[in-house]
């Protein structure tokens, strides 16, 4: 456990903190990592998955390839892309989109098929158009969800962007390299303590984020009903309800 | 990619290290999670604790985990021990909530039915609820092994010999072929895992071999038990 204090002693020693090298440095690199990343991984990831919610196609397509993805190694994917372009910023932010993109499709599109069928033709009853539809109905009523799959891939890619600086991209990985290139335990340590809270920050933030964008009307109506959700209630916490989905798409 | 027509008893070496380290994990983690997973959904109180436990868990990032592990434990950072048991809480965090959904998905009238017929709770246990929720574990597993494989060349940046190295010293020596040696491996070993517990789970669950006969009936109201 003394080594413990060791870690920590180095994450406030004041002459750790400033300068290029500082700990400040670190996490902001280590932030820009991540934000790049999930803004591209996003941007790719997110319309994709509504088109497949909103038209029911080529989801299979998309489970069986995500499926793929998982077993596919961070590592080895960062090391590919690192020999063809070169060492730097690059390779990690190729290899973590990759990364990330499964979870966010798969929020985006299951938070479109957890709508109530019966809700969609009713929007459909009262005249909305396709456009309206979408906008108004299933994005909204699919933000929880997309806010779950957001959740789980910065996490993913807040702990893996811990490899980024294997290429030379800094980040608090460097802490975890450099140290173990010179033998300093602690140094390894303090960058494991700071990416550990790190990653435990932003899931706290994604659970007050995710509980504050369930659209009010769906409040209202669990209220109304307290016991609407008994039946398959485990899991209304992240991540797409398969249970969920297959009701909605009987 | 000469280098690997080279280095054939190499490739074969880790992928062996790398099932070694693999293999006992997923096994460990299922055993493991089997009984935190039943107290988790058996008590109202306990279910929260043990969800979010295994969530917190699961959001501490793996490489740093393995470099702050032998702290706790006493063994050093390339100890096969240390690898074991951080895989292991990972598998275990993703199956302990499998393990849960899984007992919870069981209709309530078919083990009050049980009960009722004068099943004790052990057995009950074992011959109702544990089969009923084996689609849902079974998926759960599946998930354990193919991250478990996949989690398992990270700790190469260590020093642990799996399939990894071939990541660390294809970058440093700039060989190519190492590199896909390596992912093909690792993605070759996940499938092989793979097929063999959907396989095992034909053998130990033969009533789910018919479902999928089930499903495709058209007006029949059926349950989708394996979230893959």
């Amino acid at each position: 456990m003394n080594l413990l204090f060791e870690g920590f002693a180095w994450i406030f020693d004041p002459a750790h903190h400033g300068g290029d090298e500082g700990i400040g440095t670190r996490i902001l690199q280590h932030l820009g990592i991540t934000l790049v990343v999930m803004v591209i991984a996003s941007l790719i990831a997110i319309p994709l998955g509504y088109l497949i919610g909103h038209t029911g196609r080529g989801r299979s397509v998309v489970v069986a390839l995500s499926g793929g993805v998982r077993a596919l190694p961070t590592l080895g994917v960062i090391s590919l892309i690192a020999l063809s372009v070169g060492i730097g910023f690059t390779a990690p932010v190729i290899a973590l989109v990759i990364l990330a993109i499964p979870s966010i499709l798969a929020g985006a599109y299951s938070g479109f098929e957890a709508v109530d069928r019966r809700t969609i033709d009713a929007a459909r009853a009262v005249g909305m158009t396709e456009g309206q539809i979408v906008t108004r109905v299933e994005v909204p009523l699919g933000l929880p969800l997309l806010i779950g799959g957001l959740r789980s891939a910065t996490l993913q890619v807040i702990a893996t962007a811990t490899l980024a600086d294997y290429v030379g991209a800094g980040g608090l990985g460097r802490y975890i390299f450099s140290g173990q290139a010179t033998n300093d335990y602690p140094q390894m340590l303090a960058g494991s303590i700071l990416v550990i809270m790190l990653a435990l920050v932003s899931e706290a933030l994604f659970s007050l984020l995710q509980r504050s964008l369930v659209p009010a009307g769906v409040v209202a109506a669990e209220q109304r009903q307290p016991d609407g959700e008994t039946s398959g209630g485990p899991t209304r916490k992240s991540g797409p309800r398969r249970s969920l989905i297959a009701g909605a798409r009987r | 990619m000469n280098w690997i027509g080279n280095n054939l008893p190499l490739i074969g070496e880790r992928t062996l290290d790398h099932i070694a380290i693999t293999a006992p994990v997923i096994l460990l983690s299922f055993l493991i999670s089997v009984p935190i997973g039943w107290v988790a959904n058996r008590f109202t109180a306990s279910r929260g604790i043990v969800l979010s436990a295994s969530g917190v868990f699961y959001a501490i990032p793996s490489l740093p985990l393995f470099v702050a592990l032998p702290v706790i434990l006493g063994t050093g950072l390339r100890s096969p021990v240390n690898v074991t048991i951080g895989l292991t809480l990972y598998g275990i965090a993703l199956m302990v909530r499998s393990t849960a959904d899984g007992l919870a998905s069981v209709d309530p009238d078919v083990t009050q039915s049980a009960t009722a017929m004068g099943f004790s709770d052990s057995s009950r246990f074992w011959r109702v609820e544990l089969p009923l929720a084996g689609p849902v574990l079974l998926a759960g597993l599946r998930v354990v092994s193919v991250s478990t494989v996949s989690l398992a060349t990270v700790v190469a940046v260590l020093g642990v010999p799996t399939l990894g190295l071939f990541f660390t010293d294809g970058v440093e020596r700039n060989i190519l072929g190492e590199i896909w040696a390596g992912i093909v491996m690792t993605i070759v070993i996940a499938l092989v895992f793979d097929v063999i517990i959907v396989q095992l789970g034909r053998l130990l669950m033969p009533w789910t071999r018919s479902s999928s006969a089930a499903v495709s009936r058209p007006g029949r109201r059926t349950r989708v038990v394996a979230p893959v």
